[in-house]
């Protein structure tokens, strides 16, 4: 019973370090831009067949991971700089474009990859288990929970010792402050939407050979990066990460114990948390 | 009036032959309209790939008799039930009243095969189901405009209960697809296995389609069993499989499950990590007759890729429907014949002789146990053991 819940736990922290990648672009995004980017889980999936098709004729998951945020990060840029910002403080609109952008995504790749669910194998180095005395435990879940947590703290370091995350941090307290400092909101915002949609294509590699890749996956984890942002608190890295942390785990035993509630027990939390703390658990209460 | 007909034909046929001897359809084209059949197969979602795959048998049937049977032409009108029964009474429904089909073959899903058949069945139009287990359809719920060409699955499972007591291991954990295939089938192992001797140490169901089954497995590891007796098909398999690798499992727990966990589609997709998993099925790759060889060699030829059970049950769906047509010399529009000619019908399969159990109109067939291995760089499944001819008792 006690290796259950250990393989259990670890098995939801992995699931949650994926939420985290995605759910720090959203937050990321959302600070600087003031947009909820509802094409961020297209973005994942895009990573993830991008991360396919690439991996399997580079011959090199690895090179795959570095390539594929590029790419992906890129597009985000692109879609920033035609897309949103001329849309700027429209935020209906912005989100509506979002929305669109998600379908066109998703429908376009469901054209080029096919309708089959799709499995990736995880690099060779990673396949296969790790044994520690009688524990067994699959070492590809573990990269991608050691992943997460250097990447967090990556983050955090970046956002308060370096100028483009002080940037990053004026233009999402006070856009119209930071623009008389000196700073161009428009500049980082850009970025900020590259490094976000990066992000998420990021995750979409990561997570292909951890779950599987199909249409549908797209709408799935929008749904459960914004549940996320919700419970955490939108616009700090801190809120996502513990709020993916605690998703991840909600998910991970309700799908172990009460696997028809699963979903439920995710939204009922999401509730909870709008009913006591509107602001997420570790958001800012606005003023 | 009959003959009135044929003798103008005849004479505009003749008056044609220049014209007629620049198509190779045209006898048949000058007599009658095409035999429509409509095919109603997944080719979204997660058993997409299974609908691709008896699509393609059924072309390879139909390209080994001309896409002719009865002296007249065949047409597939395909759609896509998408995994999902509400869709699949729709385009049934579709085929029927729009496209005027003359017959209906397909169906993926046992839930979608419980969908639609009180329709078919107040429509009398014939239904040759291709894939779908449920066993009802041949039961309780049969229907005389029903034939089921594939297997049934009990039939499928049943004999593998006392199998796997017997070879390995009588603590077995139950996994299962959590709807009609995956709890019927289940309940046939389990009858088999428990008068075997056999103890279930936990039952399992998960929802179609999952992506993730590393709670399941969790689940496995934690009550320790001798084998693990998974009915999971498409996708499912796929991902099961893998994870189950991921995991180490396959190092001391053995795989004794449904002849859909260990088909060829799902082996190309996971690689060597399945090797040595017991199965059960109607068909294995190194059966040595010639219908199985010719069968494996023309598959070969026009896919380049390795056959397996879907693309068998594709084409013995077609082998079958051609039979009847040809029984009835083509005549689909006397039901009564053409159903009475489905009844009999016997047809020499690549799994060796099968013959339609006329008062179930369920096949009657062998079933195997096989297992998976790499055979001339192929991933397969060879032949352990042969379970005997076995009937559903309806």
């Amino acid at each position: 019973m006690a290796l259950l819940f250990l393989t259990q736990l670890l098995n939801s922290l992995a699931f949650a370090m994926l939420l985290f990648l995605l759910a720090l672009g959203l937050s990321l995004i959302f600070g600087v831009a003031c947009v909820i980017n509802l094409a961020h889980g297209a973005f994942y999936l895009l990573g993830a067949y991008l991360g396919l098709a690439l991996g399997s004729s580079l011959g090199s998951f690895w090179l795959a991971l570095g390539l594929v945020p590029l790419l992906v990060g890129l597009l985000g840029v692109l879609v920033e700089r035609f897309l949103l910002r001329g849309l700027h403080g429209q935020e209906l609109e912005q989100v509506l474009i979002t929305i669109g952008l998600g379908f066109v995504l998703a429908d376009l790749l469901r054209a080029f990859f096919g309708a089959a669910i799709r499995s990736v194998p995880p690099p060779a180095e990673l396949a296969g288990p790790l044994l520690l005395g009688s524990f067994v435990y699959p070492k590809y879940p573990l990269f991608v929970l050691i992943m997460g947590v250097l990447l967090f703290l990556l983050v955090r370091l970046l956002l308060t010792k370096t100028p483009f995350g002080v940037q990053v941090r004026a233009v999402t307290a006070d856009p119209g402050m930071a623009s008389t400092l000196g700073i161009q909101p428009a500049r980082v915002s850009l970025l900020t939407f590259g490094i976000g949609t990066a992000l998420a294509g990021m995750g979409g590699v990561v997570g292909a050979p951890m779950i599987a890749l199909a249409p549908g996956l797209d709408a799935q984890m929008t749904l459960f990066a914004l549940i996320v942002v919700v419970i955490g608190g939108l616009g700090r890295i801190e809120g996502a990460f513990w709020g993916a942390i605690l998703v991840g785990l909600v998910d991970g035993f309700g799908r172990l114990f009460l696997p028809q509630l699963a979903m439920f027990l995710i939204f009922a939390l999401m509730a909870l948390v709008l009913a006591l703390r509107p602001e997420g658990l570790l958001g800012r209460r606005m003023a | 009036m009959a003959t009135v007909q044929r003798r103008q034909v005849v004479k505009a046929g003749l008056g044609l032959m220049g014209l007629a001897a620049s198509s190779r359809f045209s006898f048949s084209l000058a007599q009658q309209d095409p035999i429509r059949i409509g095919v109603v197969l997944s080719y979204s979602g997660p058993y997409a790939r299974l609908g691709q795959e008896i699509t393609r048998g059924m072309e390879l049937y139909l390209d080994k008799v001309g896409y002719q049977a009865g002296g007249r032409r065949i047409q597939l009108l395909r759609e896509d039930e998408e995994a999902d029964p509400a869709v699949a009474v729709r385009k049934v429904r579709k085929l029927v009243e729009q496209d005027r089909v003359d017959l209906l073959s397909g169906i993926i899903l046992s839930s979608s095969a419980y969908g639609i058949r009180d329709y078919v069945h107040e429509r009398q139009i014939p239904l040759v189901v291709a894939n779908a287990q449920a066993n009802g359809i041949t039961r309780e719920r049969r229907s005389p405009y029903i034939f089921r060409t594939s297997i049934s699955a009990w039939q499928q499972h049943y004999p593998m209960g006392p199998w796997v007591a017997q070879n390995a291991g009588k603590r077995v954990f139950l996994l299962a697809l959590d709807y009609a295939f995956g709890r019927e089938a289940t309940a046939a192992f389990k009858e088999g296995f428990l008068q075997a001797g056999g103890e279930p140490v936990a039952e399992l169901y998960t929802p179609l389609g999952s992506t993730d089954y590393s709670a399941v497995i969790s689940r496995i590891a934690a009550a320790r069993p001798e084998a693990v007796h998974a009915v999971l098909s498409g996708s499912d398999a796929v991902i099961f499989l893998r994870q189950f690798s991921q995991f180490g499992l396959n190092r001391t727990v053995r795989l004794a499950v449904s002849g859909e966990v260990t088909d060829e589609t799902v082996l190309e997709a996971i690689g060597d990590a399945a090797v040595g998993a017991m199965s059960t099925n109607q068909w294995v790759y190194t059966l040595n007759n010639s219908a199985n060889r010719e069968f494996i060699r023309a598959y070969r030829q026009k896919y380049n890729a390795v056959p397996n059970h879907f693309a068998l049950r594709g084409y013995d769906a077609m082998q079958f429907i051609v039979d009847a047509i040809n029984t009835v010399q083509g005549d689909v529009t006397n039901r009564q014949r053409l159903l009475r000619a489905f009844e009999s019908a016997k047809i020499i399969s690549p799994r060796g002789f099968v013959q339609m159990d006329s008062v179930t109109n369920n096949v009657i067939q062998r079933v195997y146990v096989r297992e998976v291995a790499r055979i001339d760089g192929i991933l397969t499944n060879r032949l352990l053991a042969d379970l005997g001819v076995i009937r559903d008792p309806g």
